[in-house]
């Protein structure tokens, strides 16, 4: 078969996506999220003093909400609908983790769990904390806080 | 009011990424590394603190919150403590939800196999 022609049946066979219907669950399902999010985020703020814990506290919730539906296997279906929706969200980080922890397990508790548990979260932890070290560097400079 | 705003700016977030997802036809966690990097670069630049303000945790749930919640962390220790709070204040915020997800994973790995 000539590449021409195999790219044209590759162009033919090639699911097609419809991203009209993939943004609405998204929009739905991580909208649905930060609603329930924003339940955690009211509770946090009348119990604790500062805006700093509420938001620790109610990232915390939010994690073990996403650990315990993915323990459950209720978090894949949701990511599958859900796409972006379930994956933006601070669950769908927790998810990644749960579900690597599961999945890595078997290949031992320390060279599979324990070296594994961030292989799909640990970009978001690694480029955060530099973006956000090189962003605070400049800002205390500026600012003079040093 | 504030569930329905937080709805629709978390909505919004998560569908425009789906947006980016289909067209770049990228890795998902690229996404994701690029809204932490966001949010880390709008709360230094003094925007993302006024909108979580206002969508409360539509702002904060993403993992734009993530990020933003990093560099304010940083921020807090830098005034507390001079430039160890650039190191320390990674995890002010973070920290708890970090250490959380590692101890729950762990304990949800013990007693569950991986479904696939």
């Amino acid at each position: 078969m000539q590449a021409q022609q195999y790219r044209e049946l590759v162009k033919k066979k090639k699911p097609t996506r419809n991203s009209f219907k993939n943004m609405f669950w998204a929009f739905i399902i991580g909208g649905a999220i930060c609603a329930l999010g924003q339940v955690f985020l009211d509770i946090a703020t009348a119990l604790e003093q500062t805006k700093a814990e509420a938001s620790a506290v109610t990232l915390a919730a939010m994690i073990l909400l996403g650990t315990i539906l993915t323990g459950l296997g209720v978090y894949d279906e949701i990511a599958e609908l859900g796409g972006a929706g379930a994956a933006v969200p601070i669950t769908g980080f927790a998810n990644t983790v749960t579900s690597a922890a599961m999945e890595f397990k078997r290949e031992g508790a320390i060279l599979g769990m324990g070296s594994k548990m961030f292989i799909i979260a640990g970009p978001v932890i690694v480029y955060g904390i530099l973006s956000g070290f090189f962003v605070a560097l400049i800002k205390s400079i500026v600012l003079g806080l040093f | 009011m504030q569930y329905l705003i937080a709805f629709l700016i978390g909505g919004a977030i998560c569908a425009i990424s789906q947006l980016i997802l289909d067209y770049t036809e990228c890795p998902p966690a690229y996404i994701l590394v690029g809204l932490v990097s966001l949010g880390a670069i709008l709360n230094g630049l003094g925007i993302y603190e006024p909108f979580q303000e206002f969508a409360g945790a539509g702002a904060l749930v993403p993992v734009l919150g993530f990020g933003s919640s990093i560099t304010s962390g940083m921020i807090s220790e830098v005034k507390r403590l001079g430039w160890e709070g650039l190191f320390t204040g990674a995890f002010e915020i973070t920290g708890l939800g970090l250490a959380a997800s590692i101890v729950f994973s762990s304990i949800v790995a013990l007693f569950r196999k991986p479904y696939k």
